[in-house]
């Protein structure tokens, strides 16, 4: 046993509930919001902190994408696999350089630093009152698409929509089966770390674009 | 030097600065602004403290079994769990954890527990090239300074200095004075490291027991990076992050940004629970967690003051305080400063070493109202101060009665003796009255800032005796 550890232990306070009541936590009760609130809630937080927000048909979403990115001339796109690709109902234009996260990190870092514009994901919800994208990333949809790339763009589907991140977590039965890695993200990468002024696109995507489903 | 002394200078120094005292006025003003914004509704604010104290409580009052809990879960997900009694002792885990893995460059997030370790200079003395990654942190790095905040590494420096020193360590960029080109151009210093980077270390805002699940909150990116691209990562944290449940991470997620910079909430919210799985194509294939006390599980054994240890790091007492606004994070010497630094620094050090802190403040209770967990601050400090006078039995206070001064004590004694001998009382009283034009104006450190008092030509008893009171 390494001692270290039984020492620290051992000097820790012994007993606990006289000393500190452990209440239960209340759920705070307030009336829920209807749909179109959470998906107004959500538009709205994320374009206060500058992502870009558009309500889209599963039909519409090709056609946005196809006309949308060339505008901005953004053309090389990382998305996780062909099957994430489809089932979104993404065909991609050959003016497009797609790639796929096929690879293990190690045999293409330096081609996913300086030669991909946008990685495109899926969410596994979203929360409305925060504002916040939820994803897991897994061996389908890597860690990394969501932060390297200087344009993240996630896709949303209305009905995952979560008021709160205690009912998703709640909801989705987190603890459970929590993934390797889950996250929040709450707009394009920020810091105000000089003179409090805010400055976008520091270390992860520059720019956040949301794309709701419906 | 004694403690008392220097930290007099240091407060002497910040009290000449000017420029200093109007960048943390502006600095603290945005964030108290900023915060208030978020609690539009003060009966719900109150509910969110009490409910993030309540889940804060009842980890500091379980620590072992959550830890032991923790480290099982941690295990079975893939994550090697350390303890370090000492910062001595984390940093060599840490150390042969890098060497092991012949890890010699290393991108680091922001960690307050990696600044109370010294982490940097023990590794660069060792030979790791060890880089701060967090904006303010890299500006505070770069210049080879310390943070004068925990939420905010760098307020103390504005622009033009930060202008200077990129020209002065990255000749090749273009010089400029525009915060977005700034920001701009260490995106781009960064992102070549990040991509190259053997090792990533982090520190953690939430433990959580139940699903051994490292949280990980921030704006910029660069926590997700450090514990993303390379493939080992080691989070380092005090023992007293962890908390039960799964389901108590929201209320405190919630809470935190707001107090702290008046965000609704972070870009980042990041959740570790394991190594990259096998079919899994990025994300570290080592992960180590350093569990740090030192100092921490004494201070959990004493009850009315192991509160400190319910602390999220906030800054929002830091932000409130009227002290910390004169002086900026630096004069306080210790890597935390402010409300929490005074009551921390004084437990973990020992008021032997860190007590003089315990005189900076005015016990206005700014801080305590505003601290998201309910950490009644003012009566910690106070409880200290007099620790370090009389000291109590308590073993989990170091250096107790290590500020008392023999003058000070017999000045107390002299006035109880007066105090409890009626005719002695009646004696002193009269002799001060008649000879008040004695006293000197000039009674050193007092009257420097002060008008001096003088008795009055009656004492109060003559006073109340001459209204007609008789025996009051
Ligand atoms: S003591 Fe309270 S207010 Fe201060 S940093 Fe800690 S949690 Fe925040």
């Amino acid at each position: 046993m390494n001692s270290s550890r039984d020492n620290i232990l051992n000097n820790l306070l012994k007993h606990s509930i006289e000393n500190k009541p452990s209440k239960v936590v209340e759920k705070e009760s307030h009336n829920p919001l209807s749909s179109k609130k959470k998906i107004e809630s959500l538009k709205n937080m994320l374009e206060s902190v500058r992502a870009e927000v558009h309500l889209l048909t599963s039909n519409s979403l090709n056609e946005w994408i196809n006309s949308e990115l060339p505008k901005r001339n953004l053309s090389r796109l990382l998305i996780g696999n062909d099957t994430i690709q489809s089932n979104l109902g993404l065909t991609f234009s050959d003016d497009f350089d797609v790639t796929f996260y096929t690879e293990n990190i190690e045999k293409w870092k330096d081609k996913l630093f300086n030669e991909i514009d946008v990685g495109i994901t899926t969410t596994t919800g979203a929360i409305a009152r925060t504002g916040s994208l939820v994803l897991w990333p897994n061996s389908e949809e890597p860690r990394l698409i969501s932060l390297v790339p200087d344009v993240h763009i996630a896709i949303v589907k209305v009905d995952e929509i979560y008021e709160t991140f205690s009912e998703i977590v709640e909801k989705q039965n987190w603890s459970e089966n929590m993934p390797t890695n889950a996250l929040l993200i709450s707009g394009p990468s920020k810091t105000a770390d000089i003179e409090q002024v805010l400055a976008y696109g520091v270390h992860g995507p520059k720019e956040l674009i949301v794309l709701i489903v419906s | 030097m004694s403690q008392v002394n220097l930290f007099t200078k240091r407060i002497n120094k910040a009290l000449s600065n000017n420029q200093l005292q109007t960048s943390f006025r502006s600095a603290m003003s945005y964030l108290m602004e900023g915060r208030l914004k978020r609690f539009p509704d003060y009966d719900k604010l109150q509910l969110s403290r009490t409910k993030s104290n309540s889940i804060r409580a009842n980890s500091v009052s379980n620590l072992g079994d959550l830890l032991v809990t923790l480290e099982n879960n941690l295990t079975k997900n893939g994550v090697k769990v350390h303890w370090a009694e000492t910062a001595t002792q984390a940093n060599e885990i840490i150390h042969s954890v890098l060497k092991k893995a012949n890890a010699k460059t290393v991108v680091k997030g922001k960690s307050m527990v990696s600044e109370e370790i010294e982490l940097n200079e023990y590794l660069i003395d060792n030979g790791i090239d060890i880089l701060e990654t967090d904006l303010g942190e890299f500006l505070i790095q770069l210049d080879d300074d310390k943070p004068s905040h925990i939420v905010m590494p760098a307020i103390h420096k504005n622009k033009f200095e930060i202008a200077r020193s990129f020209a002065d360590n990255f000749p090749d960029l273009e010089y400029t004075e525009d915060v977005d080109k700034l920001t701009q151009q260490a995106r781009l210093v960064l992102r070549d490291k990040f991509s190259h980077a053997d090792a990533g270390i982090s520190g953690v805002n939430f433990a959580v027991a139940e699903t051994g699940t490292l949280c990980l909150v921030e704006n910029e990116g660069n926590g997700r990076m450090s514990t993303t691209v390379p493939n080992l990562h080691i989070a380092v944290t005090g023992i007293e992050k962890v908390v039960e449940k799964l389901e108590n991470i929201p209320p405190l997620f919630d809470i935190l940004p707001k107090s702290a910079t008046g965000q609704e909430c972070t870009t980042y919210f990041n959740m570790i629970s394991g190594p990259r799985k096998d079919n899994e194509k990025d994300g570290p294939t080592e992960v180590h967690l350093v569990l740090l006390d030192n100092g921490r599980s004494r201070v959990s054994r004493d009850t009315s003051l192991n509160d400190i240890l319910n602390c999220i790091r906030c800054g929002s007492c830091i932000n409130h305080c009227p002290v910390y606004v004169k002086l900026g994070g630096h004069a306080y010497g210790t890597v935390y400063p402010g409300p929490v630094g005074i009551v921390f620094e004084s437990l973990t050090q020992g008021l032997d070493k860190a007590g003089a802190l315990t005189s900076a403040c005015t016990m206005c209770g700014a801080c305590a109202q505003v601290c998201p967990v309910k950490i009644p601050l003012p009566t910690l400090i106070n409880r200290l101060r007099n620790e370090s006078i009389e000291g109590v039995d308590s073993d989990s206070v170091l250096g107790k009665g290590s500020l008392k001064k023999p003058i000070e004590s017999s000045i107390w004694k002299g006035w109880r003796f007066i105090y409890s001998n009626p005719l002695v009382y009646l004696l002193f009283v009269k002799t001060m009255t008649r000879m008040r034009l004695l006293v000197p104006t000039n009674i050193g450190k007092w009257s420097k800032y002060r008008n001096t008092p003088k008795p009055s030509k009656r004492s109060i008893e003559e006073i109340a005796r001459s209204e007609g009171f008789i025996n009051e």
